[in-house]
């Protein structure tokens, strides 16, 4: 019996012919991110050695620039690691500030056919990568650069055989939303992605799709391999790699198609996203205060394009905070040149520097008791973003940017058609 | 072999109901505080050291701050539910929170029944009905973590972190991720 994308990944990293659902593997871990949460005292205890100072990167995102002291410090400590044992791959503030999964992305760490591992639970976006991405805890973290291993428990795997084409105004976030509604929650599940329609879905795309994995529940989210995906690699990152397909004769738990052409797009009612969802013109109408682009999941430079698209010569509803935070200054830069920050500046958002920000309450957008925000991040739980009694609904870049327009939650067709060309 | 009076919670119970956002970067002692705050509110008075949690499915859903640590801290004695998402188990075993998946727990016990665990034979004992569950074997080298105080003090055994300077420093243990 064949295997599937993620039994071939943890198979070679474990030196194993072969891995089954139920077996406990150790694996080798070919990267190792590390982010500024992990600095904090409750998470920290300083190794004495590590594995590997070139496995190891070092990503500050979740409150940057530090919003304040132990934040400052918990950076410090993280500085001083990173110095104490010569890891180069260090991304302070500054020119190569974002999010530990975008910035790794950017930068093409996430190697195909590997493990990576950090300890925030949106890691799994690096399996757009073909890269057993997944997050494990904090404590884990240290473990894994300490003796370069971690270990995981094998799952079966669900397929998705992509076909077809989104259609425009339609993103890889109502895709997302789709999966949930129909398929709901994949616990105990890893899923993979692959099939015709793959070539129709850029690498933000996938990596969009990838992150959410994470709110199906699932294991690990993996993609298969495509030319696109290894070329994007090899112009980032020397290091040789093997992707992995799987086998033809690979078994999985279940097999769906996913037809891109009938999607369409979705909103998530507040506090759940697993069959919480509507389509868009069923919550229109509803009043918002609050309006966010970005995260991991959807601080991509595609999710900027359309935000852009779709708020191009008009202005934000008063009323109305609009919020984007670019993934990574990289990000910023390219949608600065590509003049999507201006579009998006000129219409009233404001746009930040990149960090997570408002997606998880940190900072840069916390909601206030009673308020009402539809988002196009990770994740809409009770609480999340600030005062539990807020109210976050969840959609697409160009959802979002339709509603921020509006102030209310609207479809973005009304606004896509008028200012396609 | 131990035993503990249970606390029933619901399907899908998640991290940021045992540790939410405005609570992550809070000093440890200000943080358990917040533990089930939104859902039921006084539950961290009304709970002693040594009860235990019964929950539904897919506990533990959500992200990757150390809610299993604000449990351990609260002095949760086991957690057992009918499923727990992979990551909060992985935070069971990295902070040192006995967890069980048990298939019929939640219907198998009332509020304030108390449960009769032993890890030897994965097995769950209602003291007062004498049910007694099968729960999911977990490898040994994970159970020896869970019971053992979880990572920490494995590769502080192996020289591998430094220890912490004082007791203090682990009281005052703050900060988490999102």
């Amino acid at each position: 019996m064949g295997s599937p994308i993620l039994n071939k990944i943890l198979a070679r990293a474990s030196q194993r012919s072969h891995v089954a659902t139920g077996d406990l593997v150790v694996v080798d871990v070919e990267t190792v991110v590390l982010y500024d949460s992990n600095f904090f005292p409750v998470y920290w205890r300083d190794p004495l050695k590590i594995a590997d100072p070139d496995r190891i990167a070092v990503i500050f995102d979740h409150r940057v620039p530090a919003p304040d002291r132990s934040c400052a410090q918990a950076q410090i400590t993280g500085r001083k690691f990173a110095e104490k044992f010569g890891i180069k791959r260090l991304h302070d503030v500054g020119y190569d500030q974002g999010i530990a999964h975008t910035v790794a992305a950017d930068k093409g760490y996430p190697l195909p056919g590997t493990v990576l591992v950090c300890s925030d639970s949106h890691t799994g976006g690096g399996g757009a990568f073909n890269c057993a991405a997944r997050g494990i805890g904090g404590p884990d973290i240290i473990y894994a650069a300490i003796t370069g291993k971690t270990w995981f428990a094998v799952c079966d795997t669900i397929r998705y055989d992509i076909a077809g084409k989104l259609r425009p105004g339609v993103t890889a976030k109502d895709l997302f939303l789709h999966i949930a509604q129909i398929h709901g929650d994949h616990s105990n599940y890893n899923v993979e992605f692959g099939g015709p329609g793959l070539k129709n879905l850029s690498l933000d795309a996938r990596r969009t799709i990838a992150t959410m994995g994470t709110e199906l529940n699932a294991e690990f989210s993996i993609f298969e391999p495509d030319d696109r995906l290894e070329a994007y690699i090899r112009e980032r990152n020397p290091k040789a790699f093997e992707s992995q397909m799987p086998d033809s004769d690979a078994t999985y738990a279940d097999r769906r198609t996913l037809d891109l052409d009938i999607i369409e797009p979705l909103v998530a009612l507040p506090d759940a996203m697993i069959k919480n969802a509507q389509p868009v013109g069923k919550v229109a109408g509803e009043k918002i205060d609050q309006a966010f682009i970005g995260s991991c999941a959807n601080g991509n430079l595609d999710d900027l394009a359309i935000a852009a698209k779709v708020v191009a010569g008009r202005r934000v509803a008063p009323g109305v905070r609009f919020l984007v935070t670019p993934g990574s200054q990289a990000i910023y830069r390219q949608a600065l040149k590509a003049g999507y920050i201006e579009t998006l500046m000129d219409a009233g958002a404001v746009v930040t520097p990149a960090t997570c920000g408002a997606c998880g309450g940190g900072h840069m957008g916390v909601l206030g008791a009673g308020e009402t925000c539809i988002t196009a991040s990770t994740r809409n739980f009770k609480g999340r973003m600030g005062d539990p009694t807020a109210r976050i609904f969840m959609g697409s870049p160009a959802t979002v940017a339709a509603s921020a327009i509006a102030g209310v939650i609207a479809d973005p067709a009304d606004y896509m058609t008028e200012t396609l060309v | 072999m131990i035993s503990g009076r249970v606390w029933k919670f619901g399907d899908n119970i998640n991290t940021d109901l045992m540790m939410p956002g405005p609570a992550l970067y809070l000093p440890e002692a200000e943080r358990v505080r917040y533990v089930f705050q939104a859902n039921r509110p006084g539950w961290v008075d009304e709970m002693r050291r040594g009860d235990f949690i019964i929950g539904g499915s897919n506990y533990g859903v959500g992200s990757s701050r150390p809610a299993a640590l604000s449990l351990y801290n609260l002095g949760v004695g086991c957690l057992i539910a009918e499923s727990i998402n992979g990551l909060f188990f992985r935070n069971c075993v990295n902070f040192g929170l006995l967890a069980l998946e048990c298939p019929g727990i939640h219907a198998a016990f009332q509020e304030g029944q108390t449960a009769i665990v032993s890890v030897d034979d994965f097995t769950v004992r209602n003291e007062q009905t004498g049910q007694v569950l099968k729960a999911a074997a977990i490898p040994r080298q994970l159970v020896d973590m869970m019971c053992g105080g979880g990572v920490f003090p494995l590769l502080e055994a192996d020289g591998l972190i430094a220890p912490l300077p004082s007791k203090e420093a682990e009281v005052s243990r703050s900060g988490a991720s999102v």
